[in-house]
């Protein structure tokens, strides 16, 4: 008899099957499109759902230029700490969305459209899909 | 090794092939140090790098169908869907699946660069830094001209580069962690996949090339 224990083949194909139910009856990946972001500093706490800024959209019409030198957008999600009362009162988002530019802020659903509890981060990025880093949201004051 | 390790070892990395990017998703939040909130974000894919675990089931999912849009909420359904969206653009083979530096060369999109005016041309400049790596890749090739037809001056230098030659520090590890052409590249410019690397890495090393010995290697007297 040789020293490696001898296990049945059955131990092994019934281990693939478990792996491979276990895979198959958990959660799905998000598809979302590249480079949108889930923007949640403020809004679970305060009862809302988290926001969903698309990039895609924006750059079609817009160059990056605009948001990220002449608005003072930082690239980073979740780094600018905007609120309500700042887009009301005409800057980040409300710098456009005035209902001169883009539509105004009265059609909430549209930008708070995020499943609740989504943390801010980018989605798909690809420091996201190597490691997940520690998102720290900010302290609603 | 024999069929039954060589068995086991396959059904275990077919298995976890499968299986990684579903529990990669898994919503974790740790209690931290000082007792505040960490949320780990949700992991979007496999390891990218590996082509050999899963793709993407589905590219450029309309909001509903996206994983992070709330279909509870009835503004979900009024958002445009992407592919609608990139009708008659220019398709690339990663991050949204559109070229967008074709897609302007092209005259097919012409965003504007200035929020109200739309006559307004960006100042653009043709300059290409070329960026010897000391490894066997070939060379980097940084072209001005794109970056400054969507990107002012100040959006890189000198916050993320001081504007001379070869005064900054530039690795792949930075890169992949979102510093330097990731601060960029990897969230919203084109993508660090196993596809894209020769858009950067575009300088074919010259034919002699030789990898540059360290400096211990040139003080060794028995070399
Ligand atoms: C996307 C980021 C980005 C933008 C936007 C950008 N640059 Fe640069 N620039 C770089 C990088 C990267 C280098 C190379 C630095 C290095 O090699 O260490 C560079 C280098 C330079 C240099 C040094 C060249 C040399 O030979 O030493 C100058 C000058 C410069 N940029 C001017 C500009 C001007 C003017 C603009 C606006 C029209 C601009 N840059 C826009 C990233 C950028
Ligand atoms: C956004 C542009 C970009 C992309 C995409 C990219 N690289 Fe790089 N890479 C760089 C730059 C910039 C450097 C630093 C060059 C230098 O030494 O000045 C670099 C350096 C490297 C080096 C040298 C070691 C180091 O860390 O500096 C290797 C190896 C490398 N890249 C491999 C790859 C591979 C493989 C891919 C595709 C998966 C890739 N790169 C994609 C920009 C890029
Ligand atoms: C401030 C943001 C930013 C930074 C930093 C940045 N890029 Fe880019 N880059 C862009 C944008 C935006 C584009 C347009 C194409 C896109 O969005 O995919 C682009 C396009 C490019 C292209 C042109 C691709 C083509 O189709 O012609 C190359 C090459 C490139 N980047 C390399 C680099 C390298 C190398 C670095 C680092 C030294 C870098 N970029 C840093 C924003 C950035």
């Amino acid at each position: 008899m040789s020293r490696t224990t001898k296990h049945s083949k059955w131990r092994y194909i019934l281990l693939g099957i478990a792996t491979w139910l276990a895979a198959f009856t958990m959660p799905q990946t998000a598809q979302a499109e590249y480079g949108d972001v889930v923007i949640n500093n403020y809004a679970d706490a305060a009862g809302i759902r988290p926001v969903v800024f698309p990039h895609w959209f924006h750059r079609i019409r817009f160059r990056c230029k605009v948001c990220h030198a002449d608005l003072g957008f930082a690239f980073k999600a979740g780094g600018n700490k905007i609120d309500m009362a700042k887009i009301i009162d005409g800057k980040f988002c409300g710098a456009c969305h005035n209902g001169e530019v883009a539509w105004s802020v009265e059609n909430c659903s549209m930008c708070h459209s995020g499943i609740p509890g989504t943390p801010t981060h980018f989605h798909g990025s690809t420091v996201q899909r190597l490691i997940a880093p520690a998102y720290k949201p900010v302290e609603a004051k | 090794m024999n069929l039954r390790n060589k068995s086991l070892l396959l059904s275990f990395a077919f298995s976890m092939a499968v299986s990684a990017p579903a529990m990669a998703n898994e919503q974790v939040s740790a209690e931290g140090a000082q007792s505040e909130v960490i949320h780990l974000a949700q992991v979007s894919g496999a390891n990218i790098f590996n082509r050999n675990l899963k793709k993407e089931e589905q590219r450029n999912a309309p909001p509903p169908e996206d994983g992070i849009h709330d279909t509870e909420n009835e503004g979900t359904f009024v958002l445009q869907a992407p592919l609608e969206a990139y009708q008659g653009l220019p398709p690339s083979e990663y991050g949204n699946y559109v070229d967008w530096v074709k897609a302007i060369d092209e005259k097919k999109l012409n965003p504007r660069w200035d929020r109200v005016n739309s006559a307004e041309e960006p100042f653009v400049m043709d300059m290409d830094i070329v960026r010897e790596v000391k490894a066997s890749v070939p060379d980097v090739v940084f072209p001005h001209r794109q970056h400054t037809e969507w990107l002012a001056c100040s959006n890189c230098h000198p916050a993320i580069f001081i504007p001379q030659k070869g005064a900054n520090q530039i690795n792949m590890s930075g890169i992949l962690l979102g510093q330097q052409c990731g601060v960029c590249h990897g969230k919203v410019s084109f993508p660090i996949t196993t596809k894209s690397c020769v858009k950067c890495h575009s300088k074919p090393k010259p034919a002699d090339w030789q990898p540059p010995l360290s400096e211990s290697t040139l003080k060794n007297p028995w070399r």
